[in-house]
């Protein structure tokens, strides 16, 4: 209790004794993969599980008895969170947690399938697949756009408002004009507008971040809402039916079995989502613009001493992540569902975490955010094949495992050294 | 661009630094009774009396710019209401020929708007009858109630140098449990009230307990951890409804039992009139946190840690401790905020949406009343005004209840940057570093 943990303070990870952190997430995959051998090898019936590698029961399937199946897989987590409490190379490390982490999640869905009601004890791969794909997505794009804002030193707690007014003003602009493209541009610069609001209060006005990211939110929610009840629901067919974007077939890879299907028939937001972060991962650790906005995010002084324009790149981020974020946002109401009153309802936040689960890193972003979309569509399939799992726990996953992260339970996360930091020059 | 404050020139417009900022709380703390009316100036023989009454007036004080603020979010308010009505707006089609349409249209659709939020806020004219002249009242203070709490709440973790986004989680806990106290307990009347109320205020505590001691030993930021617990306790309270004993077994929607009359708030004003114990229950409370804050130990140390936890330790109070502390006392304040909300008259049953948006207006509130305790309870008046009117300007004039939405929002925003305030009404500037609001930290 003595040793205070203050924030600024990032304590390094030197030498801990016997209890490394490797040794840690050992122990505990360890428990966790003997509690799927017992636990679940008890619960699931003899029946067969079968993941079915199409969108219905039949077709090929890998299938596997229930109760084997959720005892092996709860063997080898263990076994690979035994490799980790007996210390392998460093480099292997990733790899058997994933290794570890991914048998226990298939030891759960054995016991889980396998309890399932006779004739619904099949797992559609290619849904669960593409499902995970599509609830990801405005994730991505809310991650994404807190990575472009916080790796330039600006806190963006409004992803919601961001994602929000682009949804909005693509539905309003695309249905105006009935045309997709129309929308998709007006949703960006839906976005954008919060961003600006942002980044003029945040970086001119030096009002706090998290503050005014809060209030953005409350005013998307505001002015989205306002001009819902008072345009779109008085005329839908004018105001509220925007063209959608179809489903775009590559050639070749549609074929290839469970990713095809789910991946390579979707629409231009899926293909627009994957392609930005890559080309941001790549602009951020490859070029000079990226080179600068991490060293405005870590030490903006140094920086500006070298000659950067630390407010101008402040700015220009900021609004770029705005973009980002109304795109995804539009991804909603250009391709799914008309808009409805406060249709974002948390994914902003979830993107939140998302990014902080990354580590403010564009990949680390896309993979919590499919992690998070799997978490969700899983509880849509249990909820389908009546588990006793209630929805609500496997819901608030995505938060709890942030909560764990950032309290370091699960490695260390840590923000840009500037992030939330006004810049004064002089 | 080259510089973050292009209007600056005087002193006030340099940025306080969190430093500033915190110490400036700190001396200011006695003054916050003083801070909602303009002071006096001492007569002095040369420059007359009224007309530095005026400087003063017009000098950049809290109340001048949140007067402004209002006025400013009512005038965008005004310009949605405008551009969101069909038939006002194809005045303006032809508004070359006849300016007058456009102009007179738009006065009657606004000014309608906003005379109803005020009659359904405060008083409305045509009523007769002590009920009817009472009732804008009655509500306001019905709405006021939560939010006061929340807005300590979230008041009392920014003196602590903490942001406790989380007084929605903790609020919804709160309600969680004064709702269960309040249908499975049987016990006689005024204790049953008493319980259910500690056992809301327990709640909060006990999830305001968890980002504090994660902050405290391990650094978790507690901006992003509240956060997160907000959702987890969304998803928890959409999953005990449906629960059996706690579901109601007549419906079979997602709806708790209701509370037994015992255990609810008793109203002030007759059966009729929603107004109820807890406004009475919030003006005490917020009583207790300013004595807390200005008069208590634990008030000093908080203050101490959050002007420079750095220097608090050095001074030998226990940072971690105060963090822990902090957080409970604040989740404490929310978690009654959330009873609050199930124990009076707005709802007697838990339902998913049952504590609305108390926690994050609560933040707004709290920003409005300048973190200061009395401050909050008249921001948190306001908030309440907004709400009641809101609900009358919708039924009568057919403006959405949103539009209150944005204009707190606006409100805050106006608030949070009076250096925005200032440069548009070109306010002389004075005692300026007052009204710096910013306290938190990045990540």
């Amino acid at each position: 209790m003595s040793t205070t943990a203050v924030p600024d303070v990032a304590v390094a990870p030197v030498d801990e004794g016997f209890w490394t952190r490797t040794r840690k997430t050992g122990a505990v995959l360890l428990a966790l993969g003997v509690l799927a051998a017992v636990l679940f090898g008890a619960l699931a019936t003899g029946q067969q599980a079968r993941f079915t590698l199409s969108e219905t029961e039949g077709g090929a399937a890998l299938e596997i008895n229930g109760t084997v199946g959720a005892i092996l897989f709860g063997v080898i987590a263990a076994a690979a969170g035994a490799a980790l409490l007996a210390g392998v190379p460093k480099r292997w490390f990733t790899l058997t947690l994933g290794v570890g982490l991914v048998a226990f999640v298939l030891s759960f869905l054995c016991w889980q399938v396998s309890a399932a009601p006779e004739g619904r004890n099949f797992m559609p791969l290619v849904n669960i697949v593409r499902g995970t794909f599509i609830l990801a997505l405005p994730l991505i794009f809310g991650a994404l756009a807190g990575v472009l804002c916080e790796r330039t030193g600006v806190v963006n707690v409004a992803i919601e408002g961001q994602l929000l007014m682009g949804a909005f003003s693509g539905a309003l602009f695309g249905s105006i004009s009935g045309s997709v493209w129309v929308g998709l541009v007006a949703a960006a610069i839906g976005g954008a507008f919060i961003s600006l609001l942002l980044a003029v209060f945040a970086i001119r006005y030096l009002v706090d971040q998290v503050v005014m990211g809060i209030v953005l939110n409350l005013l998307a929610v505001g002015v989205t809402g306002f001009l819902y009840e008072r345009l779109m629901q008085t005329d839908a067919q004018k105001y509220n039916s925007a063209p959608r974007f179809g489903n775009w077939e590559i050639p070749l890879l549609k074929d290839i079995p469970v990713i095809g299907p789910a991946l390579f028939r979707g629409n231009i937001f899926l293909y627009l989502g994957l392609l930005l972060v890559l080309v941001i991962h790549i602009a951020l650790f490859r070029t000079r613009w990226g080179l600068r906005t991490r060293s405005v995010g870590e030490h903006p002084t140094a920086a500006d001493t070298v000659g950067v324009k630390v407010l101008g790149l402040r700015y220009r981020n900021v609004i770029m992540a705005g973009m980002v974020a109304g795109i995804g946002g539009a991804s909603y109401t250009l391709a799914l569902y008309s808009f409805t009153k406060n249709m974002i309802g948390g994914k902003g936040f979830i993107a939140l975490a998302a990014l902080i689960f990354g580590r403010w890193s564009p990949t680390g972003a896309l993979l919590a955010a499919l992690f998070f979309g799997f978490a969700d569509q899983l509880a849509t399939y249990l909820g389908a094949i009546g588990s006793s799992i209630p929805s609500q726990f496997l819901a608030m996953l995505p938060y709890l495992a942030t909560i764990l992260a950032v309290a370091g339970l699960v490695g260390r996360v840590r923000a840009p050294a500037a992030d939330g930091k006004p810049y004064i020059k002089g | 661009m080259s510089s973050p404050n292009p209007v600056s020139g005087s002193p006030d417009k340099e940025p306080a630094t969190e430093a500033q900022a915190a110490q400036n709380a700190v001396g200011n703390t006695d003054r916050a009774a003083t801070a909602t009316a303009p002071k006096q100036p001492e007569p002095e023989p040369r420059p007359s009396l009224g007309r530095l009454f005026l400087d003063n007036l017009w000098a950049a004080n809290t109340v001048t710019v949140t007067v402004l603020a209002v006025l400013l979010a009512m005038l965008v308010g005004a310009v949605l209401i405008i551009v969101s009505d069909p038939e006002v707006l194809a005045t303006y089609g032809y508004i070359t020929a006849r300016p007058a349409d456009a102009i007179n249209s738009s006065w009657t659709v606004v000014s309608e708007a906003y005379a109803n939020l005020f009659k359904g806020a405060i008083f409305d004219p045509d009523a007769s009858g002590f009920q009817a002249a009472m009732g804008p009242i009655s509500e306001t203070l019905t709405y006021t109630a939560p939010l006061a709490f929340t807005g300590l709440s979230v008041a009392l973790a920014f003196r602590g140098g903490l942001f406790n986004i989380g007084a929605q989680g903790q609020a919804t806990i709160g309600v969680i449990l004064a709702a269960i106290a309040g249908f499975a307990l049987p016990l006689p009347p005024v204790v049953h009230l008493l319980v259910a109320l500690i056992a809301g205020a327990a709640g909060g505590a006990l999830w305001g307990f968890v980002p504090g001691i994660l902050k405290a030993r391990t650094g978790a930021h507690e901006v992003i951890n509240t956060i997160m617990l907000n959702y987890v306790a969304v998803y928890f309270l959409s999953w005990i409804i449906v629960q059996n004993g706690v579901q109601n077994p007549n419906r079979s929607d997602a709806i708790s039992k209701p509370v037994d009359a015992s255990a609810q708030l008793p109203r002030l004003l007759g059966d009729n009139l929603r107004v109820h114990a807890g406004i009475l229950l919030a003006v005490l409370v917020t009583w207790f946190v300013a004595w807390l804050l200005n008069r208590s130990t634990l008030g000093f140390e908080l203050r101490a840690v959050g002007a420079n936890p750095d220097a608090a330790r050095t001074a030998g109070i226990s940072v971690t401790r105060t963090y822990v502390l902090i957080m409970v006392v604040s989740g404490l304040l929310a978690g009654l905020g959330g009873a609050n909300m199930v124990l009076g008259s707005t709802a007697n049953a838990l339902t998913p949406l049952v504590i609305a948006q108390i926690g994050f207006d609560g933040i707004l509130v709290a920003l409005l009343g300048r973190v200061k305790p009395w401050g909050v309870l008249l921001a948190a008046l306001l908030f309440g005004a907004l709400q009641a009117g809101g609900n009358r300007m919708q039924s009568y004039s057919g403006i959405s209840l949103e539009l209150v939405t944005v204009l707190q929002a606006l409100i805050v925003i106006f608030i949070a940057a009076p250096a925005l305030v200032k440069a548009i009404f070109q306010l002389r500037a004075a005692r300026a570093a007052r009204l710096q609001t910013s306290l938190a930290k990045g990540w």
